[in-house]
């Protein structure tokens, strides 16, 4: 899923101080999950933020407002009546809700609420720990289904390097060495020597380097609706 | 009158409610501006119940669980603390300062030492002032009724 976190509440008080009515939205997929964006978070973030615009001399009235999923337009529908009563929102989704929100309100200022993080896990309760950068062609098979490309910090595909110690990756005593879990697994799955080969390079065109990118589904676009209308 | 503080003591059933009790039958002073409010647990106490609390204008909030390790549910006033730890920090960020909110543990059977703890909050927060956000007296105290009648939900639905 998708993790993010709070952002201060003076850096959101001072986007939206200007305005007169604004709507906290918040969403109930990924970021419920992750405990940054949910309804019980938006009932705290609208608290805070009123009270502290009241704090800094400002007249703004702030509502709150969560739907299931910010990142699909469908699921917007039963918001929309609502955002012509308010001249900013702040959506607490991640970076793809906000925009989605921008996208559907274009005469809304719409800002963000949380810091969108990285594609992870719940490691343990209250940690969530990064797996995935979305590189767009994933080598998991290669390394015993451990991400080199996300969990070593040097993005090594040929490792470890001379700074794992113990497990422990040289960049802070809590990380953990991708590669040490990368041996560590195959040679649990009795794959070793599979990297006495070197791993060739990565295609990063794949990912964000490659510019922008999009997923099509032919056989789901609706005609008159998809890519090839 | 109108410039007394209005504090509320956030109290374990089975604790800080009890030692309350306990103050009150040992007619021990504490001062009049804390009203006591009953949770099943403070477990139970969400950091938007406290922040909510704020926005209606109280001055100061005291929070009162059973000692660590001796909790009804086990942990619920870990739990508390942790969040009553994370609403301090919202209440810096706020700008209203994370000393009008405080946890405090004890036993059922420690009556003076609530009396104690009360008295230690209403003298901080006269020192701190009335709340920037406080409006006039009967006006938060019609919100001090709405909160009294949340506690009293989250206890019902506790027992039933
Ligand atoms: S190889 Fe690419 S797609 Fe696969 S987990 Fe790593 S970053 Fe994600
Ligand atoms: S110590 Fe391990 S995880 Fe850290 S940079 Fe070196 S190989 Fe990568």
């Amino acid at each position: 899923m998708i993790v993010a976190d709070r952002k201060k509440i003076p850096e959101i008080r001072d986007m939206i101080r200007s305005h007169k009515r604004v709507l906290l939205v918040g969403c109930g997929t990924c970021v419920t999950v992750c405990l940054a964006g949910g309804e019980r978070e938006v009932g705290i973030l609208g608290s805070a933020l009123r009270m502290s615009l009241k704090l800094a001399g400002c007249t703004v009235a702030v509502d709150e407002y969560t739907i299931e999923r910010q990142c699909e337009d469908a699921f917007i529908d039963a918001l929309a009546p609502r955002v012509k009563e308010y001249d900013a929102i702040v959506s607490l989704g991640c970076g793809a809700g906000v925009q989605t929100l921008a996208e559907r309100f274009p005469t809304t200022p719409v800002y963000p609420g949380l810091n969108t993080q990285f594609i992870g896990i719940l490691e343990s309760q209250g940690v969530w720990t990064e797996k995935c950068l979305g590189c767009g062609h994933c080598r998991l098979g290669e390394f015993a289904g451990v991400c080199p490309i996300t969990r070593c910090a040097k993005r090594l595909l040929n490792g470890p390097c001379g700074g794992s110690r113990e497990g422990k990756c040289e960049i802070h005593a809590d990380t953990e060495c991708a590669w040490q879990r990368i041996y560590d697994r195959a040679k649990a799955l009795g794959i070793l020597a599979k990297f006495d080969a070197i791993a060739q390079p990565h295609d990063w065109s794949t990912g964000i380097d490659g510019g922008p990118r999009k997923v099509i589904r032919e056989d789901q676009c609706i005609a008159g609706m998809g890519p090839k209308a | 009158m109108e410039s007394e503080p209005i504090i509320l003591a956030l109290c374990c059933h089975y604790c800080a409610y009890a030692a309350a009790d306990m103050a009150g039958s040992m007619r021990l002073q504490y001062p009049s501006s804390v009203r006591v409010l009953r949770f099943p647990c403070t477990g139970k106490i969400e950091v938007n119940y406290v922040l909510s609390a704020f926005e209606r204008g109280i001055d100061g909030i005291m929070v009162a669980g059973c000692l660590e390790g001796g909790c009804h549910y086990l942990e619920g006033n870990l739990r508390a603390r942790r969040r009553i730890e994370r609403a301090q920090q919202f209440l810096d960020e706020i700008g209203l300062g994370a000393g009008r909110l405080e946890m405090f543990n004890l036993s059922s059977a420690e009556g003076p030492r609530f009396a104690e703890i009360a008295t230690e909050m209403h003298e901080r927060i006269v020192k701190l002032g009335p709340s920037p956000l406080r409006r006039e007296r009967a006006a938060v105290m019609a919100g001090v009724e709405k909160i009294a009648q949340e506690s009293l939900a989250a206890l019902a639905g506790e027992t039933k």
